[in-house]
């Protein structure tokens, strides 16, 4: 739930998320759900000449079972509040 | 939250875990991603020839087996030569 809660503090960032087939998306991102879904916008496909599926593609869902890698902006994320948040809850995860 | 619920009725593109294409009217879909496509036909992408369209009719294709839906921009896909394009097809995808 915490890096849900994560996701959600990033709407409207560009973001590049790569598959698990190496494929490279970069968008602003919309939306996130529990499954980690990602709804990007303005999408562009790096190496499109290789990838020319999505030319006619502006906006688009991707499955957050697909997802390798979401890459973020630095500026956008607070490592230190991150670092202790997801101790804390790795803490209360252990005490149950 | 992030559903498909904005592309209801309109025209997308599905890419499948085994790297398929399917291209077709959006019906409807549930919370498991599972999507029904009216009208849909597969764009089947090869190299050394044009994109084979075939047409499928009305397809439902289970939320596991989804990559990605993507809108499709009208204008800009009626921009695109399909017999023209060469392209592999889409990687699959391995956990």
């Amino acid at each position: 739930m915490l890096i849900f809660s994560v996701f959600k503090t990033l709407t409207d960032q560009e973001v590049t998320v790569e598959l698990k087939n190496d494929l490279c998306i970069k968008g602003t991102l919309k939306s996130v759900d529990q499954f980690l879904n990602i709804r990007l916008d303005a999408i562009q496909v790096l190496d499109e000449a290789r990838h020319p599926h999505m030319m006619a593609v502006k906006n688009c869902f991707i499955r957050g079972s697909v997802v390798r890698y979401v890459q973020l902006p630095t500026s956008a994320v607070d490592t230190q509040l991150l670092e202790d948040a997801t101790r804390r809850e790795a803490m209360n995860q252990n005490k149950r | 939250m992030s559903s498909l619920q904005g592309y209801v009725d309109r025209r997308v593109l599905l890419i499948l875990q085994d790297g398929r294409t399917i291209v077709g009217m959006l019906a409807g879909f549930d919370q498991r991603s599972s999507v029904v496509l009216s009208n849909s036909t597969e764009r089947i992408y090869s190299a050394d020839e044009g994109v084979e369209e075939v047409p499928l009719g009305l397809y439902l294709v289970k939320g596991d087996m989804i990559m990605l839906v993507g809108e499709i921009d009208a204008e800009e896909d009626e921009k695109i030569d399909l017999s023209e394009l060469r392209a592999d097809p889409m990687v699959p995808i391995r956990y």
